[in-house]
């Protein structure tokens, strides 16, 4: 199980990496090792806006859907349109394979997210 | 996690099975991968440990007439040997459960039963014995089922088997038999729309034959399968699952099941008027098969439209494995249900084109 250095987490697998005010997210290791085979994912539309913990996208395994929810408030700048017909790269190489790139609408919250350390530890109490 | 666990459940253990607790017991829900493992039993074969199904002997003079009054099936005319698809109904018309009764003589049946309504099962029988010479044996506990499925699974156990599986016919069992030296029931049976067997044995016996099987069975192609593709699979091939297309609301009319329920039979059986008012009636709700036509995977519970009008909802939807489509069952109203027809289905808030197909998927491909 992989977890990387440099990105945050949160409690419901996700990651994000900070490029200045922008932000990559995508699902962890941990997540798409529990999903399965990923077989579809939904995407939002660009502009779209969401805020803290409300679900963005959705990504399914033959078995079950998994909502994705946003680590911070922000505003879809670009999605990874690779993955509507390769939905299996989130299984290949999950931190390689963003779902979304977003603008942070406010860095402070990057403040309540986990850090790798942070996220390790609780992936050993969860599992 | 907590569960009851099957004989099997150290061997799922040492091939990595993903554990889940379904119907109160710990089974793999996958081991290698569930695509994998449904392809396997499309192509070649798969096993499956079921031995959480519930197995209710039931024995006595009057066995025959009293199963006959249960259950919706012709069970006077089951010939020995034979086993039947049948449900058992309430007052309503509505589905108790659905299970196999594999008749051994007059006065001697097995019934095999969903794990999930084993208790229900038990006390239904019990409470509907009236003046029926008959007495009922829980048998789950002790014995171990195994479900051999897919194209090869003939080539694979007639390897093993004291029998010719050539003369075993679909839908019939033989008792008494032995796999490499195991003693055991087996019927040409499945739940996978592939030919294949269920091997009832005793819980000692079982771990050895899981591992014969799985033995002789890797030169030809046989994985372990686990609950999720076991799913998938029966999906596709239009077989239902209790709580999903079944259920006490629902009455196999309205599941597309009426071959199952035999109104003209001679005697009475429980809910027979009432499934007789609703067939003379007309149904208001029946069971479709679905395509979408845009991107999107039903689930069950979704709710499914008419323009702006909900007209019923989904009760298994998947990205079909085998057709790489995404399809579903839905109970919808029956005035809406005629093939070809457009519906939408409700994904996440968004409302997702689809049209109405045959539910046969598997022959319709």
């Amino acid at each position: 199980m992989s977890v990387l250095k440099d990105l945050y987490y949160t409690k419901d697998h996700e990651w994000l990496r900070v490029e200045g005010d922008e932000a990559y997210i995508g699902i962890t290791d941990f997540a798409q090792e529990q999903l399965g085979d990923i077989v579809y994912v939904e995407l939002p539309e660009v502009d779209d806006e969401f805020d803290k913990d409300e679900a963005f996208s959705a990504v399914e395994s033959v078995k079950a859907a998994s909502d994705i929810y946003m680590p911070v408030d922000g505003v879809i700048l670009e999605v990874n349109e690779e993955l509507v017909d390769a939905p299996e790269l989130l299984n290949t190489d999950p931190y390689e394979n963003w779902i979304v790139k977003i603008e942070i609408r406010d860095k402070s919250q990057l403040d309540e997210l986990l850090t790798s350390a942070e996220y390790e530890d609780y992936l050993a109490e969860e599992v | 996690m907590e569960g009851k666990k099957t004989a099997l459940y150290e061997e799922h253990l040492s091939l990595k099975g993903k554990m889940v607790n379904y119907a109160g017991w710990l089974l793999p829900v996958q081991y290698e991968g569930l695509i994998p493992e449904h392809n396997a039993v499309r192509e070649t074969a798969g096993i499956f440990d079921v031995s959480h199904m519930g197995t209710i002997l039931v024995k006595g003079k009057d066995a025959r007439p009293y199963l006959d009054y249960i259950m919706t099936n012709d069970i006077s005319n089951q010939r020995q040997n034979q086993v039947l698809y049948t449900f058992m109904c309430n007052p309503d018309g509505g589905v108790v459960d659905d299970l196999l009764v594999y008749k051994y003589n007059d006065e001697k049946f097995l019934l095999v039963v969903n794990a999930a309504n084993l208790e229900k099962d038990y006390r239904w029988l019990e409470d509907h014995r009236a003046n029926y010479q008959v007495y009922l044996e829980d048998k789950s506990p002790e014995t171990s089922i195994l479900a051999l499925q897919g194209p090869k699974a003939e080539e694979i156990l007639q390897k093993l088997i004291d029998i010719d599986l050539k003369e075993l016919k679909f839908f019939n069992f033989r008792d008494g038999v032995k796999i490499d030296k195991i003693e055991a029931m087996v019927s040409r049976t499945g739940y996978t729309g592939e030919d294949g067997f269920e091997i009832f044995t005793n819980n000692e016996d079982v771990v050895k034959l899981w591992r014969k099987l799985l033995e002789v069975g890797s030169h030809y192609g046989l994985k372990p399968a686990g609950l999720g593709s076991r799913d998938t699979l029966r999906f596709e091939a239009a077989l239902p699952l209790y709580g999903n297309e079944l259920s006490e609301d629902i009455s196999p009319l309205e599941a597309g099941l009426k071959f199952f329920v035999k109104l003209k039979k001679e005697s009475n059986f429980i809910g027979k008027d009432r499934l007789i008012d609703q067939w003379e009636k007309g149904l208001d709700r029946v069971l479709v098969g679905f395509e979408l036509l845009e991107r999107g995977i039903p689930r069950e519970g979704y709710e499914v439209y008419k323009e702006d009008k909900k007209i019923g909802h989904v009760t298994t939807g998947y990205m079909s494995p085998t057709l790489n489509k995404s399809i579903g069952n839905a109970l919808i109203q029956a005035d809406q249900a005629e093939l070809g027809k457009e519906i939408q289905v409700k994904i996440r808030n968004r409302m997702v084109k689809a049209k109405i197909i045959d539910k046969n998927f598997l022959k319709n491909r």
